[in-house]
Formats: structure tokens, sequence, C-alpha cells
């Protein structure tokens, strides 16, 4: 490969290596969501204020939009893994492409479940076929379709290139997501929280947001390090590396 | 009505915030349980495959007929 790209890159790509690697960050970033997630409910749950017009109810807020990111952002690394799989043929983004779409269909089911169980008090529905909700259950379906692509083959890394190109195609369905709240009329309220420029949320609803979202980041990097690690070892299961690592487990 | 009782009734939107929560707490253990399992599933069809390769290799020089 091309020489701009540094050695230690190099050897982080490669499967023992990585499984390593993942092995040592795994447990911090856990910790670290869970601990992050845990002032953030504090925050939210007990020490934010209720809403002046929608109560206690609005409390969803704190893990319906961290899911929400999440579902898009899970994507968007799910299709540049993708991008670099089909290109580079690196086993390694294979592996992170596959394994980041059960945890993506896990936030976006969240995301539609709690969004329904919000619905319902805040505008009498559960469900409405509007363009937010609708783009975001085509994300669903573009996961769900994803991981079926995936296991739909004998081999796994032809079936993974497939899943790969699927993966690549749905991207354009992310910033419909995102920006269908100004493209079209819907119930969903338009954005609150503004990356540049003045949110419009008061500062006791918004760190907990904040600190959720960071709990989800380290989440994600938590569960996708399990995934990958346990991909690897079902991948390389003929070389010497796993042998090793199945045999030294027997014992315990 | 206690500090507690006032914190689980939710306003009145108990029935809607308290499963949100359950949804992603259930969905997202969920998530971490899978690939456990998964990899105690893989390591041990591994430490099977690898029984039988030894146990065939082993059988081998008795297999083969003793010269006449």
């Amino acid at each position: 490969m091309s020489d701009w790209i540094p050695l230690w890159l190099h050897k982080l790509g490669s499967p023992p290596t990585f499984y390593r690697f993942a092995g040592v960050l795994q447990p911090w970033a856990m910790a670290l969501a869970l601990l992050l997630g845990a002032v953030a409910l504090y925050g939210g749950l007990v020490l934010a204020p209720a809403d002046y017009q929608q109560g206690d109810a609005y409390r969803i807020i704190f893990i319906h939009v961290p899911s929400a990111w999440m579902s898009m952002f899970i994507y968007a690394v799910m299709g540049v893994a993708s991008f670099v799989a089909l290109v580079w043929r690196i086993k390694l983004a294979e592996v992170v492409a596959m394994e980041s779409a059960p945890i993506g269909a896990a936030f976006t089911f969240i995301t539609l479940v709690t969004g329904s169980l919000w619905g319902k008090p805040m505008w009498g529905t559960w469900w409405t076929w509007d363009a937010r909700l609708t783009s975001e259950l085509v994300l669903l379906f573009l996961f769900l379709g994803v991981i079926g692509l995936y296991h739909a083959f004998e081999d796994r890394r032809q079936g993974a290139r497939a899943a790969a190109f699927l993966a690549i195609i749905g991207i354009i369905n992310v910033p419909i997501v995102h920006f269908s709240v100004n493209w079209w009329n819907t119930l969903h309220q338009g954005s609150t929280v503004n990356v540049f420029g003045q949110s419009k949320i008061s500062a006791a609803m918004l760190w907990p947001l904040l600190t959720m979202t960071l709990a989800t980041k380290f989440y994600y990097a938590a569960s996708l390090f399990r995934r990958a690690r346990t991909d690897l070892l079902a991948l390389e299961g003929g070389k010497d590396w796993v042998r090793k690592i199945a045999e030294d487990e027997a014992d315990r | 009505m206690s500090a507690l009782q006032h914190f689980l009734a939710m306003g009145g939107y108990a029935a809607y915030v308290w499963p949100a929560y359950a949804v992603f707490f259930i969905v997202l253990i969920a998530d971490t349980l899978a690939p456990r399992l998964r990899r105690r599933r893989v390591l041990a069809e591994l430490r099977a495959r690898l029984a039988r390769q030894n146990a065939r290799q082993e059988r081998k020089p008795l297999s083969t007929p003793a010269s006449p």
C-alpha cells in the first residue's frame, strides 16, 4: 500500500494487533460510558426542571435524541468503513462496517420506540407517516438490510463486500433524516440543539443531554470493540493466534 | 406524596417515560450480551475442531494396515 500511511496504522489493521488493542481499550470505554450515563441520568431525571409545556414527558429527550444522533453517526461510520473495505480490501474495515450494523440498528430501534412513546402524550398519536419518522424507519430497514445481506452469503468476506455496497448507497438517507424537519412540513419538532450558535434549550437540560450523547459514543466504541474482537476470532479461526486464545481460555 | 413517589409519577407521564427508559436499557444490555455469547460459542467450536483434528492424527498410525 502507499507509503503515506504510517506504519503503526498498518500494524493496527492486522487482526491480532487490533484484537489486543481493542481488548485494552474496551473496558475503559465501557466504564466511561456507564459513568457518564449515570451522571447524565441523574442530571436529566432528577436535577433538570420539568418543561413548561411538556411537563415531565420531555425527559424522554435524554435518551431519544442521543440515540437518534447515534443512529446517524453509526451509519456514517459504517458507510466510511464500507468504502475503505471496498477500495482497499482491508479485512478490519469489513469487520468494523459489519459489526457496526447491529449496534446502529439497536439505536435506531430505540429512537423509533422512545419517539413513539413521546409522541403519544404530546401529539396524540404513536406514529405518523411524516418525513422525519419515515426516513428514520428507512434507516432501520437499511441497517437490517445490511445485516441480512451480510448473512445471506456462505462466504463471509463476499457477504461483507455485497453488504458494504448497500451501506454506501444507503448513506443518501442520512442527510435526508437530518434535514427532513427543515425540508418538509412535519409533526416532529425542529432542532433545538445547535452546534454553531445558540441552542434553544436551557443549560440545566442541555448538559445532561450532551453528557448522554458522549456516553452513547463511548458505549458504541465499547460495543464495537467487543463485537469486532469476537468477529475476528470467528474469521481467523484457523490461525495460530486464535488457536492460542481458544486453548488459553479452555483452562479457565 | 413522598419525594420518591413524586419522582416515579413523572408528573403523570410515568406510563410513557419509564417504558422508554426500559427499552433503552433492555436493547443495550442485549447488544452487550450477544457478542459475549457468540464469543463463547466460537471458541468452543474451535476447540472441538482442534480436538477432532488431534484425534484423527493420533489414530492414523493405527489405521494403516500392517505389512504382511
